[in-house]
């Protein structure tokens, strides 16, 4: 019910908004909540709780506790009491099997006690052993919060920002606003937070307000997300200013979960901020000054105050709710009964500290008070208000006090529970808490912590301050995880012929960050036209580093095992890299451009750890050497197959018969006009060349080449065709055949190491290796299966390797591939089997060398 | 981890932005295994502070030493090297 417009309410009734509860439409002022419409609404049963579908309502309207838990436009568990109205939401209650006001669960409330205590899903149901599939399934469905549907709500993800200030105000209460103010006028930047939506239209000069907002954390380096609106800022502040009060602890009694008990905040924030009677008989446990003043305020919001009890006397009275159609109806006090809808109840208030506990701050126990408080704050960070403990004290927790007392509403765990739990050896207080669950549902503690903390110290004998307190973590308040997690960022890259792909029809297929064409189509005719044609392959991904200087080549015969003083100007040679333990990373090619300058390529995934190896290593050793990483400002493409020599003649005016431009030659020229380089290689084992020219000419040069290659049938080559023309001739894509594991003596490229040539990255332990031999072999092999990569080979029915890479050869029929066979397995003709799974099996033997053109010829000649 | 590291180019920036590249400095001799493979395989694991490099990746890319606590990751100083000061 809606009172006469008040002095200071947080509504406007002026603009009126509607949402939808359960399909019916509910009328709300701009500035209500969801929660706040609902109760001027009528509506008393907000959700049921989690274990034993108790109704429960609107308790704190402060977002602290789980009374008013539903899903809001698909959203599961929004604490409806501080989400504003926009208008035509879409509110569903949940956790319910029936309705709100009817939920045949509810018999688990009635006859759970004896068979469903704390932790009874730990012994339920593990033996026999088949039950539990099921017993699993009906506990899943019976408990939980909510339900995350389908649709856009599941598909959530927020925006991230990131902030510098200097000082961040957490909490917009007085002593907060006091002191975003403070610092503002000192000049300062100031980000104001607050969770309630009040604050929403606070405006302090030179003071940024994010309102509703909540400081999920205080994270190392000072660092707070702040989940907002769908957004998250990460902000970074060089000083934090914590406000965030205290909170209202629940009076522990039978029944104090009831709807119609709430604490007193919620009683100021209903008549203070919405306007709203909370109920017309109302009885007033009071703890403290703000329950006097609750009392007060129901008075004057026309509530009949039938009985105000001042808890602060010596005795405490024994206090017992009762309910009728699963709302309040009346309490018992010592054995009074009294008729009410409205029971108004605190223990007391406790400083809400985990924040500053995160921060590294200390919290002890202050018996007098009965409240934990924060000491030993760290550098940077401030605390002001009642979070500080001033003026906050709490109620001893009574023993015994009913059957239905809730410590923890949101886990629905009891008094007892917990003493059973400390009966059962959970004596320590973090391992109450994992098997209790106590403060780990959605208020994270901000009700339960004291109490239950309160109610261990008892049952264990040891004081509070001796079993302390539960480390304080993030977050400090639910939060959707695709708001944590982000929106999802697609680190894609692409090459500078990306759309020249994609207009060839391109079907494109991820490596590493890399998306590139898989095939364009027909793989098969791909591989063909390499072998009896020509194609065209963008190896615009592959990574280029250009290396110069003085010690250019002392740095290269440090880097590479194989030697590189050797190689000469206009050559390329092969090269492994290797770590400091000699297994392989990386492969490339170094190719001599000058006397100090090379240009080394690696492979697409590569060149970052080779990059800054190559920086570690000239830093070292102060080499005088410098190195641009120019991957993306040269672009790359691969012309291979017999008529390639034809094709690459019509588009430059560099001598490419074989006489002037042999294998393993290097030339500079233009191509189609652009300067380019030129050097021939044969990795997909035809005549081939591999060019590097300027990524802005990327697709002047790629289009020049497709022109000129027309006559001979060229055709643009993908993933698919590379990796199965590189295998016929044994060549290892690193990452594909290597692992973290894998050395150049494993894979027969011993011969390339110049072990002479004094140190090199990992030659110690390469030698190492090498004296004693290496334990296993990858080799080709032939089979008469197709085995998937990864299959496992069998050497005498048990398990001695694995195939890395397999395919049908387009040249011989056959199924080739790629295996680490043990070591002495490693003979041309060496036989074993393949597992193929569900018993199969399939024939194998080793096969050394090349499968296609063992001797080179088409690829040389 | 989110704590700032002073990059001895660009200042203070967050950690993401670098990347680790292991601790430098007094390796105990070894006692399970010969100098080479203790070198290889067994960092020192140290509660406390220890020289380090860290490569400004997303920076100055520069190769940097820092010396942090590990307990707290306080860092008491960085240098523009690769070595142990």
């Amino acid at each position: 019910m809606r009172l006469p417009a008040r002095d200071g309410e947080a509504i406007d009734r002026t603009q009126t908004r509607t949402f939808t509860f359960d399909g019916k439409q509910v009328e709300a002022y701009a500035g209500d909540t969801i929660g706040s419409a609902l109760y001027a609404d009528g509506r008393r049963i907000f959700t049921r709780s989690f274990k034993y579908h108790r109704p429960r309502g609107l308790s704190c309207a402060a977002g602290n506790c789980a009374g008013c838990l539903m899903e809001v436009d698909g959203e599961p568990s929004v604490k409806v009491c501080t989400r504003p109205v926009e208008g035509g939401e879409v509110v569903r209650s949940q956790t319910i099997s029936g309705s709100l006001e009817r939920d045949p669960m509810r018999v688990v409330d009635h006859v759970g006690g004896p068979v469903t205590p704390v932790g009874f899903y730990y012994r339920l149901g593990i033996r026999p052993k088949v039950a539990w599939p099921h017993i699993e399934r009906m506990l899943r469905r019976m408990t939980g919060l909510g339900r995350v549907g389908e649709g856009p709500a599941k598909e959530r993800r927020s925006d991230v920002e990131n902030r510098q200030i200097d000082v961040l105000v957490i909490g917009a209460g007085r002593s907060g606003q006091e002191a975003a103010a403070r610092h503002a006028a000192e000049g300062k930047g100031v980000i104001l937070v607050d969770e309630r939506a009040e604050y929403a239209s606070l405006a302090i000069e030179g003071v940024e307000v994010i309102a509703p907002g909540t400081a999920l954390g205080v994270y190392e380096g000072k660092l707070v997300p702040v989940h907002a609106d769908g957004l998250l800022y990460r902000v970074r502040a060089k000083k934090i200013v914590v406000a965030t009060g205290a909170i209202d602890q629940p009076l522990l009694f039978d029944g104090n979960d009831l709807p119609g008990v709430m604490t007193p905040s919620a009683v100021h924030r209903l008549v203070g901020l919405w306007s709203i009677r909370p109920g017309v008989r109302a009885v007033v446990l009071a703890a403290d000054e703000a329950a006097d003043q609750a009392a007060e305020l129901l008075r004057e919001a026309g509530t009949l105050v039938v009985e105000t009890i001042d808890l602060r006397a010596a005795r405490q009275p024994r206090v017992k709710a009762s309910a009728k159609r699963g709302v309040l109806a009346a309490v018992e006090i010592d054995g009074r009964k009294i008729a009410c809808d409205l029971l108004v109840a605190s223990a007391g208030r406790q400083p809400a500290y985990s924040l500053l506990a995160q921060s590294g701050a200390g919290v002890t126990y202050d018996a007098e008070k009965g409240i934990f408080a924060p000491d030993q704050l760290v550098e940077g960070i401030e605390a002001v208000g009642s979070v500080t403990g001033d003026g906050a004290a709490v109620l001893a927790t009574p023993e015994g006090a009913g059957r239905r007392a809730f410590v923890c509403p949101c886990e629905d765990v009891t008094a007892k529970d917990l003493v059973r739990a400390v009966g059962e050896g959970f004596e320590d207080i973090e391992i109450a808490k994992r098997y209790t669950t106590v403060t780990m549902g959605p208020c994270q503690g901000r009700l339960c912590h004291l109490h239950s903390v309160r109610a261990l110290a008892r049952a264990t004998g040891v004081g509070e301050e001796a079993l302390g307190t539960t480390t304080a973590r993030p977050p400090w308040q639910p939060t959707p995880l695709g708001d944590v997690g982000g929106r999802r960022l697609n680190p894609g890259k692409r090459t500078a012929l990306h759309d020249v792909h994609k207009r060839a029809g391109a079907s494109y297929v991820w490596t590493g960050v890399w998306r590139r064409p898989d095939h364009y189509g027909d793989a098969a005719a791909e591989i063909r036209a390499v072998h009896e044609g020509v194609g065209l392959m963008d190896v615009s991904t592959l990574g280029k580093l250009y290396v110069s200087g003085p010690d250019a080549e002392a740095f290269l015969d440090g880097v590479f095992p194989n030697r590189i003083s050797t190689l000469k100007i206009d050559r390329v040679r092969y090269g492994i890299f290797n770590t400091e333990s000699g297994r392989i990373i990386d492969d490339g090619t170094i190719i001599r451009v000058g006397e100090n300058d090379y240009l080394v390529t690696t492979s697409s995934g590569g060149v970052d750890q080779v990059y800054e190896a190559f920086l570690l290593w000239i830093a070292e050793r102060e080499l005088r050497v410098d190195i641009v990483n120019v991957s993306g400002a040269l672009s790359a493409v691969s012309l291979s197959g017999p008529r390639a020599r034809e094709v690459l003649a019509r588009v430059t005016d560099v001598d490419v018969t074989g006489e002037a431009f042999k294998f393993l030659d290097v030339r500079q020229g233009p191509v189609a006009g652009m300067p380019a380089l030129l050097m021939r290689i044969g990795f997909l084992g035809e005549l081939g060349y591999e060019i590097h020219f300027p990524s802005a000419s990327a697709e002047h040069v790629w289009d020049a080449l497709m022109a000129a290659g027309a006559e001979f049938g060229i055709v643009p080559l993908g993933v698919e065709a590379l990796k199965a023309l590189r295998l016929e001739k044994g060549h290892i894509i690193v990452g594909i055949d290597t692992d973290s594991e894998t050395t150049m003596l494993e894979c027969g490229m011993g011969p390339m190491i110049a072990w002479d040539k004094g140190e090199f990255i990992g030659n110690e332990a390469l030698g190492r290796i090498n004296e004693r031999g290496a334990d296993r072999a990858l080799v080709g092999f032939v089979a008469d299966a197709l085995p998937n990569e990864g299959t496992a080979i069998l050497v005498g029915g048990e398990v001695g390797g694995r195939v890395t890479s397999a395919r049908r050869s387009a040249v011989s029929g056959q199924v080739i591939g790629l295996a680490y066979v043990p070591a002495d397995l490693g003979e041309e003709g060496a036989a074993f089997e393949l597992d193929l799974g569900e018993g199969r099996r399939g024939a194998a033997k080793v096969h050394i060398g090349a499968f296609y053109d063992p001797d080179g010829e088409r690829m040389r000649g | 981890m989110s704590f700032l590291i002073p990059c001895p180019h660009c200042g203070e920036r967050p950690q993401p932005e670098f990347a680790y590249g292991g601790n430098i400095g007094d390796d105990p001799p070894g006692t399970m295994l010969d100098p080479l493979s203790e070198d290889l395989y067994f960092n020192d694991n140290v509660a406390g502070e220890q020289f380090e490099r860290w490569f400004h990746r997303f920076g100055c890319e520069r190769w940097l030493v820092l010396r942090r606590d590990t307990r707290t990751n306080e860092i008491a100083e960085s240098w523009d090297r690769v070595t142990a000061p």
